[in-house]
């Protein structure tokens, strides 16, 4: 779905649902993260559930022109946008648009520009968006498509799919691992994910990390938190194959 | 005379000072028993009821507060009064630098500034391999430490990558000492990503070291300039004379009327107090004291009148632009309100005009006037806010306060620091710490600090301290750097310990008499 060519570049808006002009863990350095709107999973670990319905009265109406005015005000101190959410492909011609503007805005053509994605993107979003995406940060909930379904509602295919496609166009800055206990904890699947990683992502940086119950749903606030040990070994597990330069546990 | 007499008494039997520390405190009791530098009655009502304030830097100056020896010089032409011929190697070297450190003075009985130690030292570390370097500069920094505990005492770095400064700041890392404090001068050229990256580790391990804008201090200060002390800049071969700051909360109480008059009435008056008691110091010290007739370093070219001038510093901006605010019948507070904040900048520009037209005696080293300085605060500081900056605890998210205070630092050519204070995301993402230096500076930042809150030092007025000595310190009662002492007081008057994670507050300290 290419924007409609009589839409000037600006016009698309975003619905937003929050912003941080100063992340520090939405990607590398000092990052102005923008979370959209609304989410394709419905994930019993979300942290930011509220982001999750495609409307709520809690979400703002935001132009490309208001979100580049303030990333200019602190764009001396950034390293870069990150886009998240909720799902930021779902709102691709927005993030296209946004993305554009800040390549030709002198002000912050120098940042990079990220997004942050549960890869259930097709290839025509990532036909628009690639080529002004310095790199996605990739979830990735479960390599066992039956864990995927039980923890998102979906299979895994078109994420599975995505980390492929953005490995081989050099796109993939890092896949994350969120290891909830009791659905994809177990050691053989930790270990088979760092071997299809090892090989269908060879080199990305993979960031193991342990749920933690804050934020989350009431279905999800009695799943317990993973001890510091536990955390160690799931990033054992993966970096057997990823090789442990590659592997940061949080 | 009897209390004198019971005094040094006390002091001579006192169970928590150190011999060092016992010698100090009995000489600034004699000095004490002077009579101070004479100034008019109104200058006296402001110092005694606190609007300006000496910083208890004694009654009769007889060295400068700060002092910078142009050691480079030094180490060319040897010394005479040291007895020493210029080092030939890296050993000697070192051993010059600490003969020397030991026959500098300062207002803390110390030497605040240990030259730029990397630009210093690398010509000698050339023949030298990395081990060798590594234990030698070892060796004087835990001397430094042993032989100079003070955390006033100072070295710099950069701004350009050099082997003595890595192996520095590896060796910060693994001591974990607070002495000597640390800088690094950042150039947006010249300092590649990867050395600010190592400081900030740094950092992350033991609180320093301090950063300065590297283009900003040289276009006011010329290209040898150095941090000595809490983060007070200052040209090298001089330094500065005196610090005597005005109480600008104190002064705005005093004001009856509007913004205007208090720019057009008050504050110049108070401005010109603060700057007589500031003459009659520098009278008293060059004039009376004789202190450039009679020093080795000005004997030896390492110091000369010509580059000194002298501080003058400003605290509690904060309250004095609430006040003026309130009083209008507004509600706005400096550091979250744009109206509020807007009329510190107003106040810091007009205090800043102000002082660039007072001359002072013996200021040549800048141009016949003080350097203006944001002063933050010293261990008995209560209910007023350090420097220009934010009151601890308040400060507003990291993006809005650096935007709020950077439009001051063009203004404080002898020092601003804004101490940011993070916890352990940082630690995960070095990067975005280093991106935050390098836009403070882009917009105009002078000075920038960092606090991590998981490690065991604290950033008191500007000077290190580990918490774990504090403690020690409230067991025991005694510690063997004097600095301790100090902060043992700002901790309980000032809850700096209660600063907010990841915001900023700003630094600087007096260290009077040492105890």
């Amino acid at each position: 779905m290419p924007p409609s060519p009589e839409a000037p570049a600006s016009a698309p808006t975003g619905l937003l649902a929050d912003l941080v002009r100063f992340s520090w863990v939405d990607g590398p350095g000092n990052r102005y993260a923008v979370f959209l709107q609304g989410c394709n999973f419905d994930c019993l670990a979300c942290h930011n559930p509220h982001t999750m319905p495609r409307s709520t009265p809690r979400a703002t109406v935001v132009t490309v022109a208001e979100i580049v005015d303030d990333v200019r005000t602190y764009a001396p101190f950034l390293s870069g946008v990150t886009v998240s959410g909720g799902e930021a492909t779902l709102q691709a011609r927005f993030v296209v648009a946004l993305f554009a503007a800040l390549r030709d805005d002198p002000a912050t053509s120098r940042l990079t520009r990220f997004v942050d994605s549960n890869g259930c993107a097709d290839d025509e979003v990532w036909d628009l968006l690639l080529s002004l995406t310095d790199g996605v940060m990739l979830d990735l909930k479960s390599l066992d498509v039956d864990v995927h379904r039980e923890l998102t509602g979906t299979d895994n295919r078109a994420v599975l799919h995505s980390l492929d496609r953005l490995a081989d166009e050099g796109k993939l800055a890092e896949v994350r691992l969120l290891v909830v206990p009791g659905h994809n904890d177990s050691e053989g699947l930790l270990r088979r994910t760092g071997v299809y990683l090892a090989s269908h992502a060879p080199g990305v940086p993979v960031k193991v990390i342990g749920f933690r119950p804050h934020g989350v749903r009431a279905a999800a606030r009695e799943i317990p938190a993973p001890t510091d040990e536990e955390r160690v070994a799931y990033g054992a597990w993966v970096a057997a194959a990823v090789g442990a330069e590659l592997v940061t546990v949080v | 005379m009897p209390e004198f007499t019971s005094r040094a008494r006390q002091l001579v039997a006192s169970p928590s000072l150190t011999y060092r520390q016992r010698v100090q405190a009995l000489a600034g009791l004699a000095e004490e028993s002077l009579d101070p530098p004479k100034v008019s009655a109104a200058c006296a009502e402001a110092l005694a009821s606190g609007l300006v304030d000496d910083l208890a830097e004694g009654h009769a100056p007889y060295r400068p507060r700060y002092l910078l020896p142009d050691y480079r010089l030094a180490l060319v032409q040897g010394s005479e009064f040291l007895q020493l011929d210029p080092p030939t190697d890296l050993h000697e070297a070192v051993a010059f630098l600490l003969s020397m450190y030991s026959q500098v003075p300062s207002i803390t009985g110390y030497p605040v500034y240990l030259g730029d130690v990397d630009r210093l030292l690398e010509p000698y570390a050339a023949d030298v391999d990395d081990a060798t370097l590594t234990k030698v500069m070892r060796l004087m920094w835990v001397t430094i430490d042993r032989s100079l505990p003070d955390a006033f005492t100072h070295a710099n770095l950069g701004p350009d990558d050099t082997r003595v400064g890595r192996t520095i700041l590896a060796l910060e890392r693994e001591l974990l000492q607070t002495v000597p404090n640390l800088t690094l001068r950042v150039d947006a050229d010249r300092t590649p990503d990867s050395l600010v990256l190592d400081a900030v580790r740094t950092v992350f391990a033991c609180g320093k070291p301090h950063f300065v804008n590297h283009a900003m201090m040289s276009a006011d200060l010329g290209n040898d300039y150095g941090v000595v002390s809490c983060y007070n800049s200052l040209k090298v071969g001089g330094g500065s004379h005196t610090l005597v700051r005005l109480n600008l909360a104190e002064s705005a109480k005093r004001h009856t009327g509007d913004v205007e008059s208090y720019l057009a009435t008050t504050l110049p008056e108070h401005v010109e107090l603060n700057a007589e008691l500031m003459a009659a110091r520098i009278r008293s010290l060059v004039e009376e004291a004789r202190f450039f007739d009679h020093s080795w370093l000005v004997d030896e070219g390492l110091l000369s009148l010509d580059r000194f001038s002298a501080m003058f510093g400003i605290f509690g901006l904060a309250e004095c632009a609430n006040t003026l605010v309130a009083a209008a019948g507004g509600s706005g507070t400096y550091g979250h309100d744009a109206d509020a904040t807007a009329l510190g900048w107003r106040i810091v520009e007009r205090v800043a005009d102000l002082v660039a037209e007072t001359p002072l005696p013996h200021c040549e080293g800048n141009d016949g006037v003080a350097f203006l300085h944001s002063q933050s605060g010293i261990d008995s500081d209560v209910d007023v806010t350090a420097g220009t900056r934010i009151p601890i605890g308040t400060e507003p998210p990291l993006h809005e306060h650096l935007l709020a205070v950077a439009p001051n630092h063009k203004h404080f050519a002898s020092g601003v620091s804004d101490i940011l204070h993070f916890d352990d995301t940082a630690v995960r993402n070095p990067q975005a710490v280093v991106d935050v230096i390098r836009g403070a500076m882009a917009v105009g930042m002078r000075d920038v600090t960092f606090n991590l809150d998981s490690n065991d030092f604290i950033r008191i007025t500007g000077y290190l301290v580990r918490k774990s000595d504090l403690a020690k310190l409230e067991q025991t009662g005694v510690a063997r750097h004097g600095s301790d002492v100090l902060a043992a007081g700002s901790v309980a008057n000032s809850h700096v310990t209660d600063r907010a994670v990841k915001r900023v507050i700003s630094a600087e300290s007096s260290p009077g008499l040492g105890v």
